[in-house]
This record gives structure tokens, C-alpha cells and sequence, in this order.
């Protein structure tokens, strides 16, 4: 899980459409430039999650796969 | 064109104002793209655990995006909006659906008994059990459940109406109703919903 985070979020063992669903409830709460880490395994919250971030003009600052856990970093806008 | 050329001064040349045009239509149209809020319009008509999901998954992930989100609730879909909900699902006539056990070893699970449509039609308890075994599937898989997604929808104030007609069809109370529903209303009050929608789908 990432430290330098504002706040993170675990959304493991979730699977779609949970994990959006948290991450915009999540961010609801966090301040412009403020950034959430999400952990998930859901293997469809790769592309959900670019597909949301481009929708809601949040930023994906990155988006990394790690033995079977998929961990992102967003930014609020 | 007379009006226009009057107010054109004549050292003006009409393929200058055609690429004014062109720039300046182009830049309002980009802002006003910017500024549209996107609108779903989903008609829900099945009322089985498994038609359940379509309309609350889309509508909850639609409500994620920023979307305006409407849901009209008709015929068996009525079901969705209960207090109590008693979804329920049938393999009978269903032969896309697999049938494997949520539980025991992994050479069990993997199994997907094909089971004849006679013997399910002649079995007594066989949907309550198919129920049963597709919710503790769900489970098994982080997927929510019905309630769980029903109430997201409502926190993401997607709007949902209600059909008055099935309500008189059926001889439902509207007690028996969650009170979130926003309108009773007629195919004539959603139909104009939809038409301004950018998605409309019919489930």
C-alpha cells in the first residue's frame, strides 16, 4: 500500500462494479490535489479504473500489477 | 444572405468569414461537450435474481462517472424496488446458465452438471436450491448483493420511478414498497425522459 498517499482504500476481493464505487465515494471526501491509493484484485478495475479517471477528469497518476494485486493511485481534480 | 452581407464590411472576404465560422462553431461546440452531464435512461422489466444486476450495476457505475441516471421500473421488474426482496432465480429454460457448486474441492466446482429440463421441472425445491447456491456464488466472488447495489443507487440519487399501470395489473400495495421511489409514473411521462438520454437500454 502506498504511504504517501492522502488516504487509501483496499478494495481487494471486490469485484466490479465495487471498486469504482468505493474509489467515488472515497474521493468524495479528499480535497482537489489530494490522492487516493486503491489496492484490487479485480482484474477488470485496470481498464475500469483508466475508464473512470478519464470520465471524471481525476488523474491516474499510476497504476502498477503486483502478484495478482493491482494497486492505483489517483489524484482528485 | 442579404441581411448578413449589410452588416459585412465589403473588405471582408467570404472565405475569411467561413473560417471565422468554422473556428468559432468548432470552439463553442468543444465547450459545450465539456459542459454536457451525459444521461442514462434504463428500462428495467425482469424481476429474477440474475436480471436484477444489469440495471443496478449499470446505474450505480453510471452515477460513479457523473452520469444523470433514471430507471423506469415496469412489469416484473417492480420486484427490484420491494422492501423485501425475494429474488429468485430458475435454470429451467435458462441453458446458457451454469450450474456448479459454490463449495467443496476444486475438481467439484469445476464440474457444471448438466441436469435435464425434466428432471428440474419435476423437482420440487429446485429454484429455492439454485437460489441458493447463485447467491453464495456471488458471495464467493466479492460480487454485491441486490440490497447492497439498490442502495448505492439511491445514495448516487439515480432517480427511480415506478410503473403505475403494473402496480393496478398485479394488485401490488404500494406499501410493499421502498419509499425512494421517486414517481408513479406511465410509459407517456418516461418515454420523454429517455428521448433526451444519451443511452436508453431496455433490460
Amino acid at each position: 500500500m502506498n504511504t504517501h498517499a492522502t488516504q487509501t482504500l483496499d478494495a481487494r476481493g471486490m469485484n466490479c462494479p465495487l471498486p469504482i464505487l468505493r474509489t467515488k465515494k472515497a474521493l468524495s471526501g479528499l480535497n482537489t490535489g489530494e490522492t487516493l491509493a486503491i489496492t484490487s484484485t479485480d482484474p477488470g478495475s485496470i481498464k475500469d479504473m483508466q475508464a473512470f479517471c478519464k470520465q471524471t477528469g481525476n488523474e491516474l497518476v499510476s497504476s502498477d500489477a503486483n502478484q495478482g494485486e493491482f494497486v492505483f493511485l489517483v489524484r482528485k481534480a | 444572405m442579404g441581411a448578413i452581407d449589410k452588416i459585412i464590411p465589403s473588405n471582408l472576404h467570404k472565405s475569411q468569414l467561413d473560417q471565422w465560422f468554422d473556428q468559432r462553431f468548432e470552439s463553442k461546440m468543444a465547450e459545450r461537450e465539456a459542459a454536457h452531464v451525459p444521461s442514462l435512461a434504463i428500462i428495467a422489466t425482469k424481476g429474477t435474481l440474475d436480471w436484477a444486476y444489469p440495471p443496478f450495476i449499470l446505474a450505480s457505475t453510471a452515477s460513479a462517472l457523473g452520469w444523470d441516471v433514471s430507471i423506469f421500473f415496469t412489469f416484473y421488474g417492480l420486484e427490484l424496488l420491494k422492501k423485501d426482496l425475494h429474488l429468485e432465480i430458475s435454470p429451467l429454460g435458462n441453458p446458457s446458465m451454469p450450474m456448479k457448486m459454490p463449495f467443496g474441492p476444486q475438481w467439484l466446482k469445476d464440474i457444471n452438471w448438466k441436469i435435464p429440463n425434466v428432471v428440474m421441472a419435476g423437482m420440487p425445491g429446485f429454484e429455492k436450491m439454485a437460489t441458493g447456491l447463485m447467491q453464495q456464488t456471488v458471495k464467493n466472488n466479492g460480487v454485491a448483493s441486490i440490497e447492497e447495489l439498490r442502495s448505492i443507487c439511491i445514495e448516487a440519487d439515480v432517480k427511480l420511478v415506478a410503473c403505475q399501470m403494473t402496480v393496478e395489473l398485479f394488485g401490488h400495495s404500494h406499501d410493499a414498497f421502498i419509499p425512494e421511489i421517486q414517481d408513479w409514473i406511465g410509459a407517456a411521462s418516461f418515454l420523454p425522459v429517455a428521448q433526451k438520454s444519451d443511452v436508453c437500454l431496455f433490460i
